[in-house]
C-alpha cells in the first residue's frame, strides 16, 4: 500500500482550517498487539484524536498551528513548523508555533514524553497540511478557472502556467468550508524534502538571544504579584503553627501571609520581599514523609526489596552490582506558575508536559468545574522530566484561591533542589553468563525507589492496558519493560524492576531508568570482554544485532580514534544505547592523572575530565539535523554530570544541596574540549525521539573510560557521591539569604 | 520609601522601594524588565548577568542602594544598542552557532560572553581554553560548546 496516502478534514470555519484523519490509512494504528515498544504505546494513544488537532491559514499568508506539547527547549517549535512548511510550500518564518492551552478532548494526545512527539506528530501534521495545500490549489484552480494540475505552489505563492498569482492568504476565506469535508491527500514524498532534513536554527532564537522570550514568570498578567512559600526542613514536612504571622505581615512590600497544604506562602510587591518574609517566618513544623532517612538507610530498603537472580549457572559468570544515587532534575527555571482564581474561576500559566491532568488536578483541588479551569502552557525554561509535573501550578492556585488574588508563584532554588522532584535511588544488579566465546545469558534487576508517574502516562497505560501483550502489570514495569530492549546476541535475557519506598518526590528524569541501567550493562560488558580476552569495541560489534547498531558504533569508533595511544591515567571508553526507535554509540575519552583532577575550581568540583567525547545517532528519518545535534549535546553534558559529579546527599530526611553551587551539574570546566556529533544517514521513512537518546551512551562510556583508566570497575554513580564538596546550608530558614557581593564577587 | 535613581538601558530611572531590595527584583518586579533570569538569588549560577558600567555582575546579590544616580546598568534588552545595530556581534554569534536550547539563561550567558571578551581584548591577548573554563554560568540544557564557538566567534567581530 502506498504509505503517504492519507484522509483529512476540511473543519467547518470562516477561514481554511484543516486536520488528519488517521482511523483511516494510518499502517501504524493497525494492529495494537504488534506494539514493540513505548513509543509505538504512546503513538497509538495519540492517534484517535489526531483529527482534533488543526492547521490553520490565515489572511495575512500565514499558516498556525497551536501544538499540543510542551516546548521546554528540546525544539519541537522548530520542527513542528518545519513540516507544516514542507507541506506547505511555505517559508519557514511564515508557520506560527504556539502552545495549546489544555485540551481535555485531546486524550492522551497532550502528553510530552518519551521522546514521542515527533514520532506521534509526524504524520498526522503533515496530512493536516497537506490537506490545506490541496484545499488551497482547489480554491486557487477555482479563481483562475485553470486545472489544478497545471499550478504551482511555491513560497506561499500559487501561480498557474498563464503567470497569474495568488498568495495562500488571499485564498484563506474562499478555501475555507461551512461544513466539515473529508478529503484524500498524498504527502509530499521524501525525494522532494526541501526543508525536512536541512539544519535549521531555532524560531524562537531571535527572541531568546534579545530577552524577548517570555517564560511563566516574565508574563504581565494583572495584579499577579510575586509570592513564595516558606518550606519545611525535611521532606514533605506540614506546618505546625506560625508563630509570627502578624509580624511578617507588617514587613515591607508584604500584602499576604497564609499557610497551605506545603508550607506558608507569602506574596509581596517583589520576590526579593518575599525572600526576606520567607526567612523571617518562625514556623514550627510536623514531620515529613521521609524524616530520619539518609542513603544508607535507602540503600539497605533496595537491597532488600531486590529480586532474586535465577539460579547461578554451572558456566563462568560475570556479576556486578552498581549503586545510583538521587539526582535532581531541576531545570534552570525553577517550578514556577501564574495563578488567578477569583470568582468561581481559574486561569493558570506554567510550563507543563501534562496540561490535561494539571488541569484536573487543579479542578479537583479548588472544587471547581474543569470547564472553570483554564490551563495556558507557557514555554518552558528546560524540563528533564521536572515538567511533566505542575506542583508549582497545583500550590499557585491554591494559594491565589486562599487570598482571592491573583499570584506569580515561584520556588526558590533551594525549594527546588530539597523539596523538587528527584530521580530515585536506584541499584542494578547485572549477571552474565557465558562458556568460551558464547555469551549463554543477561539477567538484571533493576532495584529502585519508587518512580512516580502520576502525570497521565499511567492513565495511558491503564487505557491501553487491555491491548497490550503486558497485560496490567504496574505501569513501572510496564514502562521498564517497553523502554528497553537487548541489543545484544546475550542468549536468555531477563530483566525485572523492582520498586520500594514511597515518600520521595520523585519523577522521570531525562532517559529514565537507561542511563543507570545501560551504565551498568556496558560495565560489565567491558568487563566480560575482558575475561574473553577481546578488546571492547571489538567484543560490542562481534554481538550488536544489527547492522544499523553496529554502523554507529564502528563510526563512534573511528571517528573518536578508539585504541589510539595515550598517556597512563587518560582512557577510553565506548558504550552503546537504543531507545525510541533510534540507535547511539559513545565515544569517551577520560583524564583522570591527578593534575587534572585535582585542578582548583571555586565553588564547583573538577575531577576526572572528559577531553574527547564523540556521540554517533542514527535516529531514523531526521527531521532538523541541528536540532538532533544540539539535543545529543545536552545529552553528553547530562551523561558527563551523571557519571561524575551530580547527585543528591541524602541525611536525616532533608537533601543537603540547596543550590547551584552544591549540585555540580557539568560545567564549562567539565565540558569535553574536543565534541563531536555524528549524525548517521538514514534511508528510514520515519523519525525517531530525539530529546533523551543521548544521556544513557553518555554516561555509560564515561563510566567506562573511567574504569580504564583507573584500572577499577565503578560501582557508586556518581563517581564523587563519596566527597562531599561543600558546606550544606541550614534548613531553617529553609532558603538563604540574599547575598550583597553581586558586584564584586565574578 | 527611598527613592533610587540610576540608568537602565540608557534611560535614567527612579525607584521607590526599600534599600535591600537587590536589583534583579527592581528590574523585573517593578520595571517590567525581564531578560535577567532567577536561577539562584545567591551570586552562584549567573542567569541575571547584566552589566554594571561594563562590568559583567549578577543583579540577585545587588541591593539597589547600591547604585548611584550615574551607574549605567545594561541587561540584555539593552546590549545591542551599546554596539549601535540591531543585534549586538555576540547576540548575531549566538544565532549563527543556533546556540539556544530553552533559552533561559542565555540573557545571562550572552552578558557573561560580551563582559569576557572586554575584558581580554583589555588585557591584550586572545581568548583561551581556560578563559572560556572559567565561566560560571550554568546551562542546564548542555549548550556550552556552542556557546565557546559563538563567543570565539564573536571575539573577532567585536
Amino acid at each position: 500500500m502506498n504509505r503517504r496516502r492519507f484522509v483529512g478534514y476540511v473543519l467547518a470555519a470562516p477561514v481554511l482550517v484543516t486536520a488528519a484523519d488517521l482511523h483511516h490509512g494510518e499502517p501504524a494504528a493497525a494492529d495494537l498487539t504488534e506494539l514493540l515498544d513505548l513509543n509505538d504505546i504512546m503513538t497509538a494513544a495519540a492517534l484517535p484524536t489526531s483529527g482534533l488537532i488543526s492547521v490553520e491559514i490565515n489572511p495575512d499568508g500565514t499558516a498556525s498551528f497551536a501544538l499540543p506539547r510542551a516546548e521546554v527547549g528540546q525544539g519541537i517549535t522548530t520542527s513542528t513548523a518545519m513540516l507544516i512548511a514542507e507541506e506547505l510550500s511555505l517559508p519557514l518564518h511564515r508557520v506560527r508555533v504556539t502552545l495549546a492551552d489544555a485540551r481535555p478532548e485531546l486524550l492522551f494526545n497532550q502528553l510530552t514524553g518519551a521522546s514521542n512527539t515527533t514520532i506521534a506528530t509526524y504524520t498526522p501534521i503533515r496530512v493536516a497540511a497537506a490537506v490545506a495545500r490541496h484545499r488551497l490549489l482547489e480554491a486557487a484552480a477555482a479563481l483562475f478557472g485553470a486545472p489544478v494540475t497545471g499550478l504551482r505552489l511555491e513560497d506561499g505563492v500559487i501561480t498557474d502556467r498563464a503567470g497569474r498569482r495568488v498568495g495562500i492568504g488571499e485564498l484563506a476565506a474562499t478555501a475555507a468550508s461551512p461544513k466539515t469535508l473529508s478529503v484524500p491527500v498524498e504527502l509530499a514524498p521524501r525525494e522532494s524534502f526541501t526543508v525536512i532534513g536541512k539544519p535549521h536554527s531555532r524560531i524562537d532564537a531571535r527572541d531568546a538571544v534579545t530577552g524577548r522570550k517570555k517564560f511563566a514568570m516574565d508574563l504581565d498578567v494583572a495584579g499577579a504579584k510575586p509570592a513564595m512559600l516558606c518550606r519545611p526542613p525535611t521532606i514533605n514536612g506540614k506546618v505546625g503553627a506560625v508563630a509570627n504571622l502578624g509580624e511578617v505581615l507588617a514587613m515591607p512590600g508584604v500584602t499576604d501571609v497564609v499557610t497551605v497544604s506545603t508550607g506558608v506562602a507569602v506574596r509581596a510587591e517583589t520576590f526579593g520581599q518575599c525572600i526576606d518574609a520567607v526567612r523571617a517566618l518562625r514556623v514550627s513544623w510536623r514531620r515529613g514523609t521521609v524524616d530520619g532517612k539518609s542513603d544508607a538507610t535507602v540503600l539497605a530498603e533496595l537491597a532488600a526489596a531486590e529480586l532474586p537472580l535465577g539460579p547461578r549457572p554451572p558456566t563462568p559468570v560475570v556479576e556486578g552490582r552498581f549503586t545510583f544515587h538521587f539526582r535532581s532534575n531541576s531545570a534552570l527555571e525553577p517550578n514556577c506558575a501564574i495563578a488567578d482564581v477569583r470568582g468561581g474561576r481559574a486561569e493558570i500559566w506554567s510550563g507543563l508536559k501534562s496540561p490535561i491532568v494539571a488541569k484536573q488536578a487543579i479542578a479537583a483541588r479548588l472544587g471547581l468545574p474543569l470547564g472553570n479551569v483554564t490551563v495556558h502552557v507557557t514555554e518552558g525554561g528546560g524540563s528533564f522530566g521536572r515538567k511533566l509535573f505542575f506542583d508549582a501550578a497545583l500550590e499557585a492556585a491554591e494559594v491565589s484561591q486562599k487570598i482571592g488574588k491573583p499570584v506569580k508563584l515561584m520556588w526558590h532554588r533551594a525549594d527546588d533542589a530539597r523539596q523538587g522532584r528527584t530521580h530515585p535511588m536506584a541499584t542494578s544488579r547485572v549477571r552474565v553468563a557465558y562458556a568460551g566465546d558464547v555469551v549463554l545469558g543477561y539477567e538484571q534487576r533493576h532495584t529502585s525507589v519508587t518512580t512516580d508517574l502520576g502525570h497521565g502516562l499511567g492513565e495511558l497505560f491503564t487505557a491501553m492496558a487491555a491491548k497490550l501483550p503486558i497485560g496490567d502489570a504496574a505501569f513501572a514495569q510496564t514502562f521498564f519493560q517497553f523502554s528497553h530492549t537487548s541489543p545484544y546476541r546475550f542468549g536468555v535475557h531477563s530483566r525485572l524492576l523492582s520498586e520500594t519506598g514511597k515518600g520521595f518526590n520523585t519523577g522521570s528524569m531525562r532517559n529514565v531508568y537507561s542511563p543507570d541501567t545501560t551504565c551498568a550493562r556496558e560495565l560489565i560488558v567491558d568487563r566480560l570482554a575482558d575475561r574473553m580476552g577481546k578488546d571492547p569495541y571489538r567484543f560490542r560489534l562481534d554481538f550488536l544485532r544489527d547492522e544499523r547498531a553496529r554502523a554507529v558504533l564502528r563510526q563512534a569508533a573511528e571517528a573518536g580514534g578508539w585504541g589510539r595511544a595515550l598517556p597512563a591515567g587518560v582512557a577510553q571508553g565506548i558504550a552503546f544505547h537504543s531507545e525510541y526507535k533510534g540507535v547511539s554509540a559513545a565515544l569517551m575519552e577520560i583524564d583522570c592523572r591527578p593534575e587534572t583532577v585535582n585542578r582548583p575550581i571555586r565553588d564547583g568540583v573538577g575531577g576526572p575530565r572528559v577531553t574527547r567525547a564523540v556521540f554517533a545517532v542514527d535516529v531514523g528519518l531526521v527531521v532538523n539535523p541541528r536540532g538532533l545535534e544540539a539535543q545529543m549535546m545536552g545529552c553528553v553534558m547530562d551523561g558527563i554530570a551523571l557519571a561524575l559529579t551530580s547527585s543528591l546527599h541524602l541525611r536525616d530526611g532533608y537533601f543537603l544541596e540547596a543550590s547551584w553551587d552544591n549540585y555540580f551539574y557539568t560545567r564549562q570546566w567539565n565540558t569535553p574540549p574536543d565534541l563531536r556529533i555524528i549524525i548517521m544517514p538514514s534511508s528510514s521513512e520515519r523519525p525517531g525521539g530525539a530529546g533523551e537518546l543521548g544521556v544513557a551512551a553518555a554516561m555509560a562510556a564515561v563510566a567506562c573510560a573511567y574504569g580504564r583508566a583507573t584500572g577499577t570497575m565503578p560501582t557508586t554513580f556518581p563517581i564523587n557521591h563519596g566527597t562531599l564538596s561543600f558546606t550544606p546550608k541550614p534548613t531553617i530558614p529553609p532558603i538563604p539569604a540574599s547575598p550583597t557581593d553581586g558586584g564584586t564577587r565574578a | 520609601m527611598p527613592e533610587h535613581t540610576f540608568r537602565v538601558n540608557g534611560k535614567q530611572v527612579t525607584v521607590d522601594v526599600a534599600d535591600d531590595v537587590r536589583l534583579l527584583w527592581v528590574l523585573r518586579d517593578i520595571l517590567g524588565i525581564t531578560g535577567p533570569k532567577y536561577g539562584c538569588g545567591i551570586n552562584v549560577c549567573k542567569a541575571c548577568t547584566s552589566h554594571l558600567n561594563g562590568r559583567a555582575v549578577s543583579p540577585c546579590s545587588i541591593p539597589v542602594s547600591d547604585l548611584e544616580p550615574a551607574d549605567e546598568v545594561v541587561t540584555i534588552e539593552g546590549l545591542a544598542a551599546t554596539a549601535g545595530a540591531e543585534l549586538h556581534p555576540m547576540q548575531q554569534a549566538w544565532l549563527d552557532h543556533d546556540v539556544v536550547q530553552c533559552g533561559y539563561c542565555q540573557p545571562g550567558q550572552i552578558m557573561a560572553a560580551v563582559a569576557l571578551v572586554h575584558r581580554v581584548a583589555a588585557e591584550g591577548r586572545e581568548i583561551t581554553e581556560a578563559d572560556l573554563d572559567g565561566l560560571r554560568n550554568i546551562c542546564r540544557c548542555g549548550t556550552y560548546a556552542r556557546i565557546r564557538a559563538a563567543i570565539k566567534a564573536a571575539a573577532k567581530n567585536m
